[in-house]
């Protein structure tokens, strides 16, 4: 199929910043290509240290509670099968992204999602997650700034679930993955809360931020024991993760902020223009707060959410997400990516409107 | 000028062909606002004009672009206000600048030929007062002109779809 807009792909089309890309292909030049240590070279691991407490205000060991991972899948993976142990009960609050259910799965644990609902912004709240913990559960998952949502967590939202964690003595593993691209307001780390602190393992990593995902650099930083427990998996699967996506992370972490914040904005643009043009197409869609997905309800059109994206791609070229298969919540939505030009989502409107009005 | 004026000159830098529907729903402002915070801005002088940002070397009218570099006497009471005027009267002057280093102004010239400019900037600048010494620099091409890259390149691949 030709002439497709691809709304589908949850990646950023902003190339890597220049900077980033330079000081990885001096590094090579130099001829640094070798293994690097398990958790990842000390320079990075520093300074994932020192960004993570000057920007949301967490602290972790630089060489006790930081891995470096071939992105934040790895560090998502390797945490799960750090922690959970065969017959446990895992919490994943969906719609999420696609892996975290079947990791569980792999670790031998018992996936069990918790709905986040678009009458609560899309936000966990104590009441969902009350009604799914069982004396087997062992942790939850998480992603907020949520793919493919837009919903997020204030610090309010993570206390009034903290208090279940801590009565349950439950794990919570947060991947964080979209926390630089939060549009109003700061992003809130859960471990900033100091009883989630011991009990979080917080995942983050460069895809997003720094249009980095094919570089494959993510991190896990968790307390001492849950680390080193966390390590002994990662050595073993990936032994480091690729020396040239360190250089490069650590170049970003340096010289890569003004570049970030440049993109974010124009992500923001984006979102308004794209948000507003789908509601005035009868697309109800709430304002995401966060990450670079619109989550539409497509329920109006009277065809389920997998219907509404094949027809829609069959007939007018443009690829969406259908709902249902990032979680039961995400039915009667579609989940478009608005990291492209907007040209591009202005051209997705209109053939949008026009898949609309063929269907009156 | 606030945030929101900020980011309709960056968008508008960028595109001043952008609607205003559009340009109001990106800044989170109504039509009516943007239209007058825009009027504002041209009112001020801050917006200059709206122009394209042309590759003339695709375009193939063979004209030719010189960076010319002045040293200037500055002249009491007045510096280098004055004659910097003078030389911006010129319409081959497309830009003027004063500068910190070696040299004190620097124009970019265009002419229709290289010999254009070489008569331009021997006959009319040169003998000018105060003008002290002349380097004319003849552009050989350009790769980057206000934030847009002239140079093809393909666009490396990337998979349709991913979660």
């Amino acid at each position: 199929m030709e002439d497709v807009i691809s709304l589908g792909v949850g990646e950023p089309d902003f190339v890597t910043p220049w900077c980033v890309c330079e000081a990885s292909i001096y590094s090579i030049e130099q001829g640094s290509t070798a293994y690097t240590s398990n958790k990842g070279t000390p320079q990075l691991r520093g300074a994932i240290s020192r960004y993570l407490d000057t920007r949301f205000g967490i602290r972790y060991n630089v060489d006790e509670e930081i891995i470096v991972t071939c992105g934040v899948s790895e560090a998502a993976d390797i945490a799960i099968r750090a922690v959970v142990d065969p017959g446990d009960e895992v919490l994943v609050a969906e719609p999420c992204y696609v892996s975290y259910t079947p990791c569980v799965s792999l670790a031998g644990g018992i996936p069990v999602t918790v709905r986040c609902r678009a009458e609560d912004e899309f936000r966990l709240t104590a009441d969902a997650l009350a009604e799914s913990i069982t004396p087997r559960t062992k942790a939850l998952i998480t992603n907020f700034p949520n793919n493919p949502t837009g919903g997020v967590m204030q610090e309010a939202d993570w206390r009034a679930v903290a208090d279940l964690l801590v009565d349950h003595d439950l794990l919570l593993i947060s991947d964080e993955v979209y926390a630089e691209l939060t549009y109003d307001g700061n992003h809130f780390a859960p471990a900033a809360i100091p009883e989630l602190r011991e009990r979080t393992i917080t995942l983050n990593g460069f895809s997003k931020a720094f249009a980095m995902t094919g570089w494959r650099i993510g991190y896990l930083c968790a307390p001492p024991e849950i680390s080193a427990a966390a390590l002994k998996i990662h050595q073993y699967v990936a032994l480091c993760a690729p020396v040239m996506g360190q250089v490069a992370a650590y170049e970003a972490l340096r010289n890569g902020e003004a570049e970030k914040d440049a993109m974010v904005r124009e992500y923001r643009l984006r979102r308004n223009l794209f948000v507003d043009g789908l509601n005035k197409l009868g697309l109800t869609c709430h304002l995401p707060k966060g990450a670079f997905y619109a989550f539409p309800s497509v329920e109006s059109t009277g065809m389920t959410d997998t219907e509404f994206a094949e027809a829609l791609l069959r007939e007018q070229h443009v690829a969406v997400v259908p709902g249902s298969v990032l979680g039961p919540s995400g039915a009667g939505h579609v989940r478009c990516a608005y990291a492209v030009s907007r040209d591009d989502l202005k051209e997705a409107l209109a053939r949008m409107g026009l898949f609309l009005q063929s269907r009156k | 000028m606030d945030e929101k004026d900020l980011i309709l000159l960056q968008l508008l830098e960028e595109n001043c062909r952008t609607p205003v529907s559009d340009l109001a729903v990106m800044a989170e402002l109504s039509e009516q606002d943007t239209k007058d915070r825009i009027s504002r801005l041209e009112a001020a002088g801050v917006i200059r004009r709206y122009a394209a940002v042309v590759d003339w070397e695709r375009a193939g009218n063979g004209s030719v672009t010189a960076v010319i570099e002045l040293k200037v006497s500055p002249e009491r009471d007045f510096g280098y206000d004055r004659i910097a005027e003078r030389i911006a009267r010129f319409p081959q002057v497309r830009s003027l600048r004063l500068m910190t280093g070696t040299y004190d102004l620097q124009l970019l010239v265009t002419g229709s030929s290289m010999h254009e400019i070489a008569r331009f900037v021997a006959e009319q600048i040169a003998p000018m007062d105060r003008i002290r010494e002349t380097a004319t620099l003849i552009i050989m091409k350009t790769y980057k002109e206000n934030g847009v890259t002239f140079a093809v390149r393909g666009e490396a691949e990337r998979l349709p779809y991913s979660f």
